[in-house]
């Protein structure tokens, strides 16, 4: 095939963490393309949460590097990674429920008329402009920008939580576990924006346990076993089964119809 | 599911309504009733009394701008015990920068009728500084704020002894005296209240209040600095208690060690009642105003029906508690949600 490849986004050498004496995660080697979706697998404690907390800078590596963007970086902080464009939605979603979207969007970010360092004035109509425009760009349908955050569905409120990441033209979005705390329809909504980022061309990295949700929306898989990638395939030459064995590590006795498939 | 909520225009039409609304009809409420006890055991009225309307309010401006000060603080879940520790210390101080040459034993005889301007800056400089005191432990030392003002309490009221060894401070000069004279308690705490909720509905301030307020962690991720944000808050608060230091000992043209004994309980009641959220992030000026009108009128109100002070505190108490049990129901059905 003379497929062009897309540049790489982000890209692992050698990442390890270990905390004590524990390996939580080992020497891993991660490539991310500029356009790719890919979904983070694996059994509690494999090393996918300890990965994501690396490469968003809650944590600092044992030793390897993180190369973003074509640069060596060396995250200290979370807003360390967020300003080099990383973006994160937090399982917890992160939001104030006493303020409204706009004012959730902007946080930390306000829009202003003029610098008056905190004193400055908002500019609220520029910040209910711009949020229309993200909303509209991500497929999110809020009817009333205007109400307060808590007052709104889980799924309307990581709608906007992903919209957020997505707006500030962010370079990678890591999600965990986008859709852990939705219901169905609510999850079906969170799923629609999450293609709609993919039409943006915004790349993604998902944590997930749900692989229904994985197949429907990544290209690419990463599993992840005791601490070490023990497998990347892409989501068109697999099935479940290839998934959950690479996943516990028991090559047969997987049914095809199982049912967390 | 009940038939109202169902139907999203029966509670529309509720939730367009500014929640001072209800507070503002309890104080017409309170008023009205002391009215009604006012002709059947004193036979005269209680609000057709400017005097009396006018001494409820110049006595409810200190509170009042203390209580500013202390809504800021609560809207970002925080406390702010030290009000009227603060208030009496910085009161002091502006007070023996503000004595005349004609007074013969001034604290600091070679500083007598300096312009007006320094005993106000002072003032306010030391409320500022008391109150980044607060700040900075709450913030860097992660200590609870209960905690850390509580301990400011105590040793702002330490250091009312320790400046003047317990003597009253007075004989200011007439520029001095002005600030607190007539009226202007009322003006001041009016313009202070209408500055404050300026800051907090207009601006990256206020937003940040808010935010800190209902998430702290969602503020922190969003990349706002959570700790210089808190000690801004509490500096400009112990400013706000600075000032009301200066208008009282001005008003009184007298600083005590003992001024503004208990302020900050009263500024909090107002502050609680006015309807802002124990719990952060709720919570506006426009509430206090009210709040602390309504704490004005059941004090003038008793002392009118000639009821014993005690009396006034124990409703005072009860109204609290009864306010504070509202607002933890509100907010316990709206975390169910």
């Amino acid at each position: 095939m003379a497929h062009e490849p897309a540049k790489i986004i982000l890209k692992t050498e050698g990442l390890t963490k270990h905390y004590g004496g524990v390996h939580a995660l080992e020497d891993a080697n991660f490539t991310l393309c500029a356009d790719e979706h890919v979904a983070i697998v694996g059994d509690n404690g494999a090393g996918k949460s300890t990965f994501v907390r690396q490469i968003t800078g809650v944590e600092l590596p044992t030793s390897g590097n993180i190369y973003f963007d074509g640069e060596l970086v060396h995250f200290t902080s979370p807003l360390d990674a967020r300003n080099a464009g990383i973006e994160s939605v937090y399982q917890n979603l992160a939001l104030a429920n006493d303020l409204d979207v706009p004012a959730n969007i902007f946080l930390g970010r306000e829009e202003t008329y003029f610098n008056l360092g905190p004193f400055s004035f908002l500019n609220e109509r520029k910040m209910l402009r711009r949020s229309l425009e993200v909303l509209a760009r991500t497929g999110v349908k809020i009817p009333d920008l205007k109400i307060q955050m808590g007052s709104m569905s889980g799924g309307q409120r990581q709608c906007v939580a992903i919209s957020r990441s997505a707006s500030f033209a962010s370079k990678l979005i890591i999600m965990d576990e986008p859709t852990a705390a939705l219901g169905v329809q609510e999850t079906t909504q969170v799923e629609q924006i999450i293609r709609n980022l993919k039409s943006n061309g915004i790349p993604l990295i998902m944590v997930s346990h749900n692989l229904r949700q994985v197949f429907n929306l990544v290209d690419k898989i990463w599993v992840f076993r005791q601490g070490r990638i023990v497998g990347e395939v892409e989501t068109a030459k697999t099935d479940g089964n290839e998934i959950v064995s690479l996943i516990t590590g028991v090559k047969q006795g997987v049914h095809e119809q199982a049912s967390y498939i | 599911m009940s038939a109202a909520a169902t139907d999203p225009n029966a509670l529309s039409i509720f939730r367009k309504l500014p929640q001072e609304f209800g507070i503002a009809l309890v104080l017409v409420g309170i008023a009205l009733v002391f009215e009604a006890l006012g002709w059947i055991f004193v036979g005269q009225s209680f609000i057709l009394n400017q005097r009396r309307l006018v001494i409820m309010i110049l006595q409810m401006s200190i509170i009042g701008i203390v209580a500013v000060g202390v809504t800021q603080v609560i809207i970002m879940a925080g406390i702010d015990l030290s009000g009227g520790s603060v208030l009496g210390f910085a009161g002091l101080v502006a007070a023996s920068l503000a004595q005349t040459s004609d007074y013969a034993r001034a604290v600091y005889p070679n500083l007598t009728d300096l312009p007006v301007i320094v005993p106000v800056l002072a003032g306010i400089a030391i409320g500022g500084v008391l109150g980044f005191i607060n700040g900075g432990l709450i913030a860097l030392t992660r200590i609870p704020p209960f905690i850390a003002t509580l301990g400011m309490l105590v040793a702002a009221r330490g250091l009312c002894r320790w400046y003047t060894s317990g003597a009253q401070v007075s004989f200011f000069t007439d520029d001095f005296a002005v600030i607190g004279s007539g009226l202007s308690p009322v003006f001041i705490f009016l313009a202070v209240t209408l500055l404050f909720h300026i800051l907090l509905r207009y601006t990256i301030y206020g937003r940040r209040t808010y935010a800190i307020g209902s998430n702290e962690e969602a503020a922190r991720v969003a990349g706002i600095d959570v700790s210089r944000h808190k000690m801004l808050v509490y500096t400009l608060a112990g400013g706000l208690y600075g000032l009301a230091g200066i208008v009282i000992t001005s008003r009184v043209l007298t600083a005590q060690s003992g001024t503004g004994i208990m302020y900050e309980l009263d500024a909090i009641s107002a502050v609680v009642i006015g309807g802002t959220s124990l719990f952060g992030g709720k919570g506006r000026m426009t509430g206090t105003l009210i709040g602390v009108l309504i704490l004005g009128v059941i004090t003038s109100g008793f002392i009118f029906l000639r009821v014993d002070l005690y009396y006034v505190n124990i409703v005072k108490g009860a109204l609290i508690v009864v306010v504070v049990i509202a607002d933890t129901l509100r907010n316990k059905r709206k975390s169910k949600q």
